[in-house]
């Protein structure tokens, strides 16, 4: 590991400083997606900020919303009373990522600004757009068992991995940011971003921004379920994974929500799937027919053709199970 | 994204080059005796290693690091406890784990200095003297092992694993064990084991 300089500021103000004197800096909360890359060469800071004692670990119910801090830990939020309680997709969503060690480590913005476990991105030997722009995309006609089948491009085939984010794209959950410039926020939807010519911004945080929070609406989605579908039970990453959750009147679907996973750059929500759902009654049918529609514009590659076949039945079963139609 | 190059010079370089302008200044013996202890990377050291205040097993340490070092490398290197093994030494396959604050955690994956004003407990701290802990005892009892390498990470991960309340069913305790990985297989005798330990006694 290249060698870098510690620092360890208490306060906000004091960390984005420390981050702006250096453009080789850094922030560094839970570590684990980090230090990961920083043992393989794919990142090398001069300067990490420490901001684990900033004041960001807050999780706290409002009359409209949740606020969950930067960096609440993921275990921390998953098994949270009022998150159990108020927004079950987040928790089983967070549940599904990772192990149970790597949860009590990895925060929230952590996992917001996870990267990419393309092979391609990991190994510096390999050409990658997204950890040197312009050397080209391995996995395009690589191994590509792994990546996209929406919103690619012709420089990058990359999936966001995370569980969480899936989840917070189908409960409509805002980013707050901090930077020199001031406060902003943004619906996670927009906050992570497709491709396109620039694989290497994952977001659209800007240099030296701190995530600060998210706030998730309080939501009369009650019926919700997180399908994770991996090469095996536990601890691995996504093939595909859909987060389902529906307002229901008896049989009929008031509103609807859902977002998949391992499919894009993105957590990719499936606004039309959702509108075709919506006054619908609940049915094999009507679910078989908004997968349909979720997969319009899919693309596979030589190894992920199975995801076309593997997403709309995940999404079926997604729906199956938030709905009560079969059993989980 | 390609690394912006910093202008300014690293300040070990700095360091290093300042103290090679001293040492020209000395006598010629007195340089190759200074060039052969490395002087200039002791200072170097001893200017960039970060203070260290932690707790393992009970022992206050307190040091100056590395902030290279992890918590996995500071507990095997520094403190000589080879208990907590290094696998993979990315956060997949457990081997690791140790207790910072009651919570389970990769070693590998945080540096030492990250856990200032913490309290680690490894494999070595879980036995009273020479009573070992009862996932000790029920790991030897069920065979929960064979070849012991993800032994000390697979038992600490065990004890937070009831202490979280993760060990209601067989199909539990292998969910909030999936963090380590046995390649000899033993997994079947590890969950026999911690459904012993769980309905013995609070851990």
């Amino acid at each position: 590991m290249k060698q870098f300089q510690y620092v360890r500021p208490a306060e906000a103000e004091a960390a984005v400083n420390a981050l702006v004197k250096d453009p080789g800096a850094r922030f560094v909360a839970g570590g684990t997606n980090l230090l990961d890359l920083m043992k393989r060469g794919v990142e090398a800071p001069d300067r990490l900020v420490d901001i684990n004692r900033l004041p960001l670990k807050e999780i706290r119910k409002e009359k409209q919303e949740f606020h969950i801090g930067a960096l609440a830990l993921n275990s921390a939020v998953a098994e949270h009373r009022d998150i159990r309680e108020g927004l079950p997709l987040l928790s089983q969503a967070l549940l599904a990522g990772a192990s149970a060690q790597l949860r009590n480590m990895a925060t929230v913005g952590g996992n917001l600004l996870q990267r990419t476990r393309c092979p391609y991105f990991y190994d510096t030997a390999m050409p990658c757009n997204k950890r040197v722009p312009g050397s080209g995309c391995g996995a395009l006609k690589g191994f590509n068992r792994m990546h996209a089948i929406f919103g690619a491009s012709e420089h990058c085939i990359a999936v966001n991995p995370s569980d969480m984010n899936v989840a917070l794209a189908a409960l409509d959950a805002t980013v707050h940011l901090s930077g020199p410039k001031g406060r902003r926020s943004i619906p996670v939807q927009d906050f992570h971003r497709l491709p396109g010519d620039h694989p290497e911004q994952d977001t659209v945080i800007e240099k030296n921004e701190l995530i600060t929070g998210v706030s998730i609406p309080r939501s009369p989605l009650k019926h919700v379920h997180y399908l994770k579908v991996r090469d095996r039970n536990s601890y691995a990453f996504a093939l595909v994974s859909v987060a389902a959750a529906l307002d229901l009147d008896g049989k009929l679907i008031r509103g609807a929500r859902l977002a998949m996973g391992g499919v894009a750059h993105k957590p990719w929500r499936l606004t039309e799937a959702e509108n075709f759902l919506i006054g619908k009654e609940i049915s094999a049918s009507s679910f078989q027919e908004a997968s349909n529609l979720a997969m319009r514009g899919a693309r596979a590659y030589e190894h992920n053709e199975f995801k076309l076949r593997l997403a709309p039945r995940s999404i079926v079963h997604a729906l199956s199970i938030a709905s009560g139609l079969v059993k989980a | 994204m390609a690394k912006e190059k910093s202008s300014k010079e690293s300040r070990r370089n700095f360091l290093k080059k300042s103290t090679l302008i001293t040492v020209a200044a000395m006598a010629p013996p007195a340089a190759l005796k200074a060039a052969e202890e490395q002087w200039d990377e002791r200072l170097a050291a001893a200017i960039e290693n970060v203070p260290l205040q932690v707790e393992v097993n009970g022992s206050m340490h307190q040091v100056k690091i590395d902030p290279r070092v992890t918590l996995l490398g500071f507990l095997r290197e520094h403190l000589h406890l080879t208990g907590t093994k290094k696998g993979c030494d990315y956060g997949q396959c457990g081997a690791c784990t140790v207790h910072v604050d009651g919570k389970r955690v990769n070693s590998c994956l945080t540096l030492a200095v990250m856990n200032d004003g913490r309290k680690v407990t490894t494999i070595e701290g879980l036995a009273n003297g020479k009573d070992l802990h009862p996932m000790q005892a029920a790991f030897i009892k069920h065979d929960g092992l064979q070849c012991g390498y993800c032994t000390p990470g697979q038992i600490m991960s065990a004890v937070a694993c009831i202490r979280d309340g993760h060990a209601g069913t067989d199909e539990e305790i292998r969910e909030f064990m999936s963090g380590n990985i046995c390649r000899c297989g033993a997994y079947p005798n590890i969950v026999a084991a911690i459904k012993e330990v769980k309905g013995g006694s609070g851990v």
